[in-house]
């Protein structure tokens, strides 16, 4: 084991290499690159034995990904944003096949306008396609749950894709102090993929992923899959301990800090969680009890645990950094549905939208939200959502709409 | 924890330079997080990078806005507003600015009340080695924190250019050593800074977006040639001079090469160097088939002027 200080995602490459992933179907897309050439380096040297293959699109990448998986090799992938959605049709589909492989999203703000910063509009979009969706806060953490990941997605009570998350910029391209376990300790976590009976050779099943008429069997073809979806909460918290006792590492479903005696409790997903425990501990400083419950398994949503976590709760604080175009915070839509109807629900669910295109959430905001979520518990009234912006943004949006309109003035001013 | 904040061209490593420095302190015994900011992804943009040390876990991200150093390493940034060279600067930041001109200058300019210094280049650097630039900026400020030590930092150096020849990794490791040295005088004048008080917060003036008429609020640009309006020329650091002695007016080799469309045909069939909009990437010297273009500093360009305008 060396401890060094990485990129998200070189700690991405480190799960690909110690997971010894056998073939990596590829497509390039920024803030993902550096994955795929990280990789690409370590093949060229020889230090990785797999058979890299750039693909047209991400479209060919994910089937690509997903034929291979179902023979039974070890895949690895990695997208992003457009890329993402490029292969959305594939993605739904492979999911279907039951193939199970990882993949690495790198989440950046979907256009239009154009970004290259994070928010998770993107991941979101794949919320229903069948791909199982673990979120990272730490560059430590997208390293460990890819290897995770594998565990999970191999399982023969699964057998699902798996989507590891980490934010653009505040992972990809930050470098942070990284435990880099040793081979044959992964090893031992993490042995060779073994299909069992789901393989798929030349002509053995004569035909994979069948067409079906008639709602039943298309029916109970999704409910199975739906089932194994549901059954990976219980297998990832097995893998979670097991990979506790290896490696003095815990990677559950969700993680909650400083939340026992909490009594207002911020929600949210990826690496801006980490910006609210820095929040949290100022804040426990001046006797204010605060907490954070970070979700870190998106698809199975854990709603059990969830709700044994905000027991008792007066207010929960919930930070989106999407948006649902009509509706809202995406986050906050999950988890009022998994609290209505449980007794011992919080009274209070606030929804707040922030980091939109890598929009930065200070400090102060975080104060703020908390300070509102604790007089909506005082009075018992529920704020209406808001969005993190500032009386400062939008003068700067006013004076870029000032330069685009600038047809109406006689000529440029230099 | 210390947060320290890089400034730089696309091209002078400043990404480099965030790591050095991240490598030493880590190597010092802290926790570290580093991280550079793309933007334009082109040479010559205005690009910054930054550094947080702390003997704990780091739990903040994300841009600095409170930096305890911040080191300019191309002095024509600090006027440049998009490049944020001067946001958050308080009154216990120390600015570090890579500079020919003197720190009485730069006081009187800024009107800070913080520590200003001037790092004095006294290794001549060829135009070559402007990725240097990076390795001298963070040994200096590498000094400043006083708890980082030299051997820490030409460790450092040699990890972070390992990919490199062995000898420019000498060469930077020397580079690194002398600035160091030059900024002993005010070893430790950098000081960690604290953590934002809940106690005495600031409220964050939030408004309410008004829905916008169409006509506003769609992504779109209405008025032509605004590009025109920004003058990329501020980007430069190296200037590209035409020898009209050698050059064979081949001007659809140096114009179509040119990513900004800063060349143009002239009168006499000579290239004509639109100085707004040439960013000094120096795509034209490397293309041009007699070597008719010469890269010059563009501080040195300037002076020329003044001389000629004065004389
Ligand atoms: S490419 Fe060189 S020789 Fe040709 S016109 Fe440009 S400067 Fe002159
Ligand atoms: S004129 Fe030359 S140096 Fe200037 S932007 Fe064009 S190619 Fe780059």
């Amino acid at each position: 084991m060396t401890r060094e200080l990485i990129t998200g995602n070189a700690a991405a490459a480190w799960g690909a290499r110690l997971a010894r992933a056998d073939y990596l179907p590829a497509f390039p897309i920024t803030p993902q690159t550096e994955i795929i050439e990280t990789i690409a380096r370590w093949s060229g040297e020889g230090v990785m034995d797999c058979r890299m293959v750039m693909m047209e699109s991400e479209h060919s990448m994910i089937t690509a990904a997903g034929a291979a998986a179902a023979t039974g090799v070890r895949v690895y992938t990695a997208t992003s944003s457009q890329g993402l959605l490029y292969g959305m049709e594939m993605l739904y589909t492979v999911a279907g096949w039951r193939a199970p492989f990882v993949m690495a999203n790198v989440s950046r703000g979907l256009a239009a306008p154009i970004t290259l910063e994070s928010d998770h509009n993107d991941i979101l979009a794949a919320r229903d396609s069948g791909f199982l969706q673990i979120h990272c806060a730490t560059c430590q953490e997208v390293l460990d749950v890819t290897l995770m990941a594998y565990r999970l997605a191999e399982d023969r009570r699964v057998r699902l894709p798996v989507i590891v998350n980490l934010d653009g910029f505040y992972l990809s391209f930050t470098r942070e102090p990284v435990n880099i376990p040793g081979q044959d300790a992964v090893d031992a976590f993490l042995p060779a993929f073994d299909p069992g009976p789901a393989t798929f050779r030349a002509g053995h099943p004569v035909s994979q992923a069948v067409a079906v008429l008639g709602g039943a069997p298309y029916s109970y073809f999704r409910y199975e899959t739906a089932l194994a979806a549901q059954a990976a909460l219980d297998v990832y918290a097995a893998i979670g301990a097991d990979f506790f006792a290896r490696f003095g590492r815990r990677h559950g479903a969700l993680e909650r800090y400083r939340c026992e005696d909490a009594e207002i409790v911020f929600f949210m997903m990826g690496s801006f969680s980490t910006k609210a425990k820095e929040a949290v501990d100022r804040m426990r400083e001046d006797g204010v009890p605060v907490g954070l419950l970070r979700l870190c398994m998106l698809r199975p949503f854990p709603t059990e645990l969830l709700r044994s976590a905000l027991t008792g709760k007066r207010a929960v604080a919930v930070i989106d950094q999407n948006l649902s175009m009509g509706k809202g915070g995406i986050l906050h839509t999950e988890i009022t549905s998994a609290l209505y109807g449980y007794r011992n629900a919080p009274p209070i669910v606030t929804s707040f939208v922030g980091g939109l295109g890598g929009r930065d959430i200070s400090i102060e905001e975080f104060f703020e939200i908390a300070a509102i979520n604790r007089r909506a518990s005082e009075t018992g009234e529920i704020p209406p959502p808001r969005l993190l912006y500032t009386d400062t943004e939008l003068r700067e949006i006013r004076k870029l709409q000032a330069i685009a309109h600038v047809e109406r003035q006689e000529e440029i001013v230099p | 924890m210390y947060r320290i904040r890089f400034h730089g061209r696309g091209g002078q490593g400043m990404k480099t330079a965030s790591r050095i420095l991240g490598t030493a302190f880590f190597i010092e015994g802290f926790e570290v997080q580093d991280a550079q900011r793309y933007g334009a992804e082109r040479r010559g943009a205005p690009i910054f990078a930054y550094v947080r040390a702390d003997r704990t876990a780091i739990h903040e991200r994300g841009v600095i806005g409170r930096p305890d150093l911040v080191v300019v390493a191309d002095d024509t940034l600090v006027p440049v507003s998009a490049a944020g060279v001067m946001q958050g600067i308080g009154p216990d930041t120390v600015l570090l600015i890579d500079s020919a001109e003197s720190e009485k200058t730069w006081r009187e300019r800024l009107n800070l009340q913080g520590p200003i210094l001037v790092l004095p280049r006294l290794i001549p650097l060829e135009p070559s080695e402007m990725a240097y630039v990076g390795t001298e900026c963070a040994a200096a400020a590498a000094c400043l924190t006083g708890i980082i030590s030299l051997a820490s930092v030409r460790q450092a150096v040699q990890q972070e250019l390992a990919y490199m020849k062995a000898g420019v990794v000498d060469r930077n490791v020397e580079i690194a050593s002398g600035a160091f040295a030059r900024m002993a005088a005010h070893s430790g004048i950098v000081q960690e800074g604290g953590t934002t008080s809940h106690h005495d917060r600031t409220v964050p003036s939030w408004v309410d977006l008004p829905a916008d008429d169409i006509g506003e609020s769609s992504p779109a640009i209405y008025g032509a040639a605004t590009s025109v309006a920004v003058r990329t020329g501020l980007w430069r650091s190296m200037r590209p001079v035409v020898d009209t002695s050698r050059c064979n007016r081949c001007t659809w080799i140096c114009g179509s090469f040119c990513p900004d469309s800063a060349i143009a045909r002239g009168s006499e069939g000579y290239p004509q160097i639109d100085l707004d909009h040439c960013k000094g990437c120096m795509i034209c010297v490397a293309q041009c088939p007699p070597h008719a273009i010469v890269a010059i500093p563009e501080a040195e360009a300037v002076a020329q002027e003044k001389e000629g305008a004065a004389s």
